[in-house]
């Protein structure tokens, strides 16, 4: 037998002693340390993991290392050539940095290898081909179309020499420098060449590697635990239970309600729970030792749904029973609003559970130092609330822990709650040594907080000119074990329930029930997203009682300036939604004709391929910036000018792939008026960076972006006083210049001014924290908000009404964002939204069935691909914010809330059949097809 | 746990039946992977101490015409199937079936043998090759056995191959005559696993306006993949026009014993779709022939 694994890695040889049941991505990743192959899912579905075997792209998860004796291995390092003049980059990673198609990064070595292998075979690819070939490498960031483009771009490069082309980019007519103008990610580079470090991409000496032993069972008390066998198993270092936590048990980021791990004769309340957690020598060890801890429960009842929660006899899960939070919103007089409605209709409508499905598992490391301090190396979404967290189990001052944020492989807010970073720092300071506490796609999917399914009754009335009178809404909501954003998340649901429009008479009322499923938590949208698809299907549904136009029907109730919300708010600026409208509206019809919304009959020939149906649907939408109902929203940035006159912003918002680091560079290069390849980002560390909030509510871009725009003026205004003085002048005239300081006649190096501060004893750097506007609570009228994002968009789909089959076929978005600070990054982020909200309309389904997840595993879990990608084009809508920064408010959840309801709209026109239950399915969509047509 | 103690790499079928035999633990013969690794990392397989990798065994890569007959080793790449002009000249259905599945990563490793011996009820290659009157050739220590591939299969998951002794060594197929054409169609789920709804492999012989003779294959019927005889028999001799779906054929499919899979599909929707695929497909099979 071959003890020696000889084989070939980007030219360069390797002799490898042979370890049994190695797989190559581990080779890779853990013994040549190429961790730009990146492991999404380990179990063949996503494609992260792919590299090019002689010519042929695979999967480096389920490809034994041992078979790749004497074969030749390209992997993701091996495109860029580096020489003496730097690095030259490949025309795919090239084209993946300039055509914006590098968000979070995760996915990007698997795109840019299956692509890779693509182009070496064939350098005129179609669309379809390129379709074909990335089918099943998965992005969740879904930034498919701009894949795509750069794709194209390359192949051109290849096949003619010539630099890789631009992207294609209308970009608004603008007096900022770089404000609005297309600007690559800062670390678009490191992203496309593997080198970006992800916190699994770390190592430490002597680490130890984590696990955690779940329940497995919904609910029930844990009635006895041994891990007397577990501890024997040679390799495990240590085992801890509910007892061995030094201070506070349970976390949570509003209430703590959630135990770290639960101890015996307590209870148990979803699968995910923990109840004891090991520390091994190796990944194997750790996962090994979890067979050997016998934990017995006595099984309770389960809840498996909200409504089943409220009932009265229903098991109570948390000691104030099951009931998080009972909200209302309540405006007007709504009977009278019904009693003036010439039409009133009803409807309930229920969405599913759906998954961040985000690519790059969870990740932490926790890493004891020598001053008695804890590290926590983690990819997260809140990094001040993961160190008070941390901070409180382990019974120490907050400023004992320094939270080191990672680069994270997408987020979506699927990570803001804590996952294992408690359970590592535990097992590190028990140990003394490092801990990596790394989740598999089977562990990510049980455990982390999911978007909460919904139970949503809508009744609207209405004048027959179409002008509404009341809207009364009842919601149910499945916040699941703990309560991690669920009150928070369903507030935006309910407050958003009655859609875009003036209602003079509203009645919403929200039950937040725990139940025995995963938590629910944060998730893009954030509880609108599924009140945007009922309250839009009624839209829909009243046009066609009135004989309405849809669009017209919105138009006509939209809120504009001067409106008043549901919750009492006078919308007194920036409120796009009419112009977003027409914009949809008009596009639409140009390539549609006038009537969008009639059926149209594609194909009909006898049975074959059944009867293809197209037509058009429509939906608006808005969305909060920012917490607001009275939650102080601050974030703090700090500037600071070096010697070489490149500066650094500070803070510590979270960039999960979003393009925040290209914002705040951005930002601060716009104030000091220099290139943004002079500006540094140093984010989420907190020791280093001052706390930037949660990242979440679409709020960074609005709340952090103007702390780096005030801390740059206020640095901006310390260097010009400083300059000022030394050549006595007045302030006036000192002006900035592209990185120079120009001061009367005279023009220095920004730069050298570093050292004249600190001459005068004064550092050359400006910390602000800056207070968002104040809101005021759900129930005090007065500004709930400090800002809203409006968006419309419209769907073309094709249904196929023999088998039930949707597709997508053409998507037109406009959305108000106050001002595209970064076009190509809102490129991405309009995409991405959008794809997202395709796959919670057909695709996604997170599937509970009393308290068990059927969805354990990404291949039972289906996100959208390249495949489903419609074509797509987007509107940027520019009513700007007066406070926000250069007019932005939020992006990130707007783009995807109408695209749910726009989908099912225009499958209720195409076939006739209304969609109230989420996802489409094809077989309910087909039997009521036929129950239509007799 | 590791996924594996010893990993080996014979050259030759012979080399590759001993090490079966001979392994210590469990012996298990590996192809592309793309179902047995993944069934050992979630736990559906009992351990394994021997891997057997036979895909460097050159007899188990050929694809090539032999005599009457398209010679397919097991461990060709379904990649390799679905681009081959050979493959696709004298079975197109098993070409179209192998490019439907999975992505090019898992293509270039995935095989037939795999896709055979993992004896799902409605894997795309094999339920293709039903319809292609094909033999599979098994190998042991002593000799090769041709079994007709319909006998392959004893239950869901089960095959007749005699574990730890026996391989697959590749598939035959007879060549494509004049007037003789094949085509293969799927449903699939939006939701869920990448394993269709339902498909359909159909074979036909035509003359003039006839279908003279004719091989029909549908899975998921039953625990293994299954010809549909009994509308086989209805149709062959009948034009293609009249009958092809009539309340005779109707009748029949509604025999099949599909499943109602719970989150998938019901029976009730198998049913309506098997009816859809069999006029698409043989139609399309049909055309091509002519
Ligand atoms: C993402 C993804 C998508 C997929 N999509 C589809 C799909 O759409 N349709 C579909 O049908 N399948 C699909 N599959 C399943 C799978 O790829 C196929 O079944 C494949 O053909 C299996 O071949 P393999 O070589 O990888 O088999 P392996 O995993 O190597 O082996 C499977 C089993 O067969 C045995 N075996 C393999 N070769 C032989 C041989 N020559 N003799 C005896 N025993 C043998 C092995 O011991 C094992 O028990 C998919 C898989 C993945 C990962
Ligand atoms: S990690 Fe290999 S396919 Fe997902
Ligand atoms: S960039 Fe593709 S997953 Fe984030």
């Amino acid at each position: 037998m071959e003890n020696i694994l000889n084989l070939n890695v980007n030219g360069t040889n390797y002799e490898l002693p042979i370890i049994p049941g190695e797989t190559l991505a581990d080779l890779l990743r853990y013994r040549l340390n190429l961790t730009g192959t990146k492991i999404g899912c380990n179990e063949a579905e996503c494609g992260a993991c792919t590299v090019v075997i002689d010519s042929e792209p695979v999967l480096s998860c389920i490809y034994p290392a041992e078979r790749a004796q004497g074969k030749n291995i390209v992997t993701i390092e091996g495109l860029a050539k580096q020489d003496n003049k730097g690095i030259h980059l490949h025309p795919l990673q090239e084209a993946f940095v300039t055509h914006g198609a590098v968000q979070c990064g995760f996915c990007i070595p698997g795109q840019i290898m299956t692509s890779y292998a693509l182009l070496e075979q064939n350098q005129t690819p179609t669309s379809q081909e390129i379709r074909y070939a990335l089918k099943d490498t998965l992005c969740r960031c879904a930034g498919y179309p701009s894949i795509e483009s750069a794709i194209q771009a390359a192949a051109d490069s290849l096949r003619t020499g010539q630099p890789v082309a631009p992207v294609e980019l209308s970009i608004a007519e603008n007096k900022n420098r770089v404000i609005g103008q297309i600007q690559v990610r800062p670390d678009a580079v490191e992203k496309v060449t593997g080198k970006a470090i992800f916190t699994d991409d770390l190592k430490f000496k002597d680490m130890l590697f984590a696990a955690a032993k779940r329940a497995g069972v919904p609910h029930a008390i844990l009635r006895h635990l041994d891990i007397g066998r577990a501890k024997d198993l040679p390799g495990v270092i240590s085992i801890l239970t509910a007892q061995d936590i030094p201070g506070d048990v349970y976390h949570g980021l509003v209430i703590p309600d959630w135990p770290s791990m639960v101890g015996v004769g307590e209870r148990i309340r979803y699968v995910g729970d923990t109840v004891a957690i090991v520390a091994a020598e190796t990944q194997e060890i750790a996962r090994e030792a979890l067979y050997l801890i016998e934990a017995e429960y006595d099984e309770l009842p389960v809840v498996s749904d909200p409504v089943q929660a409220h009932k009265p006899n229903a098991p109570v899960l948390h000691k104030n029973g099951n009931l998080l939070k009972h909200i209302k919103v309540r405006k007007g007089d709504v009977e009278e609003g019904f009693n003036i409605a010439d039409v009133i209709l009803e409807h309930t409508f229920y969405t599913s559970m759906t998954d961040h499905a985000f690519i790059e598992p969870e990740c932490s490391i926790a890493v004891p130092r020598l001053d008695g301090r804890m590290e926590i190396y983690v990819g997260s979404q809140i990094p001040y609330a993961d160190r008070e967290q941390v901070a409180r189990a382990l019974g120490w001052p907050d400023e004992r822990v320094r939270v080191i944020g990672q680069l994270m492989g997408g987020g979506f807010g699927g990570k803001e709650d804590i996952m294992g970073q408690i359970h590592c720092a535990l097992l590190a300071n028990a140990t003394g040594r490092p801990v990596k506490l790394l989740f598999d796609r089977h562990e990510s999917l049980l455990v982390h907080p999911k978007r909460h399914a919904t139970r949503i009754r809508v009744k609207l009335g209405a004048r027959r000119d179409g002008h509404l009178t009341a809207v009364e809404t009842e919601l149910y909501g499945d916040t699941g074990a703990y309560a991690s954003l669920g009150e928070k998340v369903m507030t935006r649901a309910t407050t958003h329930s009655a859609g875009p429009y003036e209602v003079p008479n509203v009645w919403a009322d929200c039950y937040a029930m725990y139940t025995n499923n995963p938590p629910a938590g944060a998730f893009r949208g954030f509880g609108v997203l599924q009140s945007a698809f009922a309250v839009e299907s009624m839209m829909d549904m009243l046009a066609e009682k009135l004989k309405m136009d849809p669009v017209e029907l919105r138009r006509l109730n939209a809120l504009q300036v001067g409106s008043i919300t549901n919750t009492g708010q006078v919308l007194r600026e920036s409120v796009g939604l009419t112009e977003c409208m027409d914009k949809v509206r008009d596009e639409m019809i140009r390539r549609a004709g006038p009537n969008p919304f009639l059926p149209n009959l594609t194909v009909e020939d006898g049975l074959r391929n059944g009867k293809l149906v197209r037509a058009w649907g429509f939906a608006a939408a808005y969305k909060n910036t920012g917490l607001g109902g009275g939650a102080p929203d601050k974030s703090g940035a700090e500037v600071e000018l070096y010697p070489d006159g490149s500066l650094e912003v500070r803070t510590s918002a979270a960039e999960l792939g979003q393009g925040l680091v290209t914002v705040l560079q951005m930002v601060v290069a716009e104030e000091m008026n220099v290139n943004a390849q002079n500006v540094r980002v140093l984010i989420m560390d907190t020791d280093l960076t001052p706390d930037g909030g949660p990242t979440t509510a679409s709020r960074q871009t609005y709340v952090t972006g103007n702390a780096a725009r005030l801390a740059a003026r206020s640095l901006k205004q310390a260097i010009t006083s400083t300059l000022a003085e030394k050549y006595d002048l007045a302030p006036g005239h000192v002006k900035f210049i592209e990185g120079l300081a120009q001061v009367g006649e005279k023009t220095i190096p920004l730069g050298s001014v570093v050292a004249d501060m600190q001459a005068s004893g004064q550092a050359a750097r400006a910390l602000v924290e800056y207070w968002a506007p104040e809101t005021k609570p759900l129930g005090q009228a007065g500004d709930m908000h400090f800002a809203f994002s409006f968006a419309a968009q419209a769907a073309e789909v094709e249904v196929n009404t023999q088998t039930g089959e949707v597709r997508v076929l053409q998507v037109i978005s406009a959305n108000d964002v106050g001002r595209a600070i970064n076009p190509l990054g809102l490129q991405g982020q309009v995409e991405g939204g959008l794809m997202m909200g395709l796959g919670h309309a057909l695709t996604e389904n997170f599937i509970v069935e009393e308290g068990i997840v059927v969805t354990d595993r990404l291949a039972r879990y289906r996100i959208p691909s390249i495949t489903h990608t419609p074509q797509i084009t987007s509107f940027i809508v520019e009513h700007p914010t007066q406070e926000g920064p250069y007019g932005a408010k939020g992006v990130g959840e707007i783009v995807s809330i109408p695209t749910v309801p726009s989908i099912t709209n225009a499958i209720y026109n195409a076939v006739g059949v209304r969609v109230d239950r989420l996802p489409v399915d094809q077989e309910v969509l087909l039997w009521e097809i036929k129950n239509k047509n007799g | 746990m590791k996924l594996w103690q010893e990993y080996l790499r014979p050259n030759s079928i012979s080399e590759a039946v001993q090490a079966l035999t001979s392994s210590p633990g469990q012996a298990c013969v590996i192809a592309g992977g793309t179902d047995l690794l993944l069934d050992i990392q979630q736990g559906r397989h009992s351990n394994v101490h021997t891997l057997v990798d036979i895909t460097s065994i050159p007899e188990l890569n050929q694809l090539e015409v032999r005599r009457d007959l398209l010679y397919i080793g097991a461990t060709v790449s379904l990649n390799r199937i679905a681009s081959s002009p050979l493959a696709i000249e004298h079975a197109q259905a098993l070409a179209e079936a192998s490019r439907l599945i999975g992505g090019p990563q898992v293509r270039n490793v995935a095989t037939l043998g795999g896709n055979v011996a993992h004896a799902l009820p409605a894997a795309d290659g094999t339920i293709a090759m039903m319809s292609l009157d094909t033999q599979v050739l098994v190998a042991s220590q002593e000799n090769i056995r041709e079994v007709p591939l319909q006998k392959m299969f004893l239950g869901a998951g089960k095959t007749a191959l005699s574990t730890g002794k026996e391989l697959i060594a590749g598939f035959c197929i007879p060549l494509r005559k004049k007037n003789q054409a094949s085509a293969f169609k799927r449903i699939m789920r939006s939701q869920g696993i990448a394993l269709p709804i339902i498909n359909l492999s159909a074979w036909l012989q035509r003359e003039g306006d006839r279908i003279v003779d004719l091989r029909i294959a549908a899975g998921p019927a039953g625990a293994t993949p299954r010809r549909i005889a009994s509308v086989e028999d209805l149709l062959r001799g009948n034009t293609i026009k009249d009958g092809l779906i009539s309340d005779a054929v109707c009748e029949l499919l509604d025999q099949i014993q599909f499943r109602t899979s719970p989150q998938r599909a019901t029976a009730e929707y198998r049913h309506h779709l098997v009816k859809l695929l069999l006029v698409d497909t043989l139609l399309e099979a049909w055309d091509r022939a002519g």
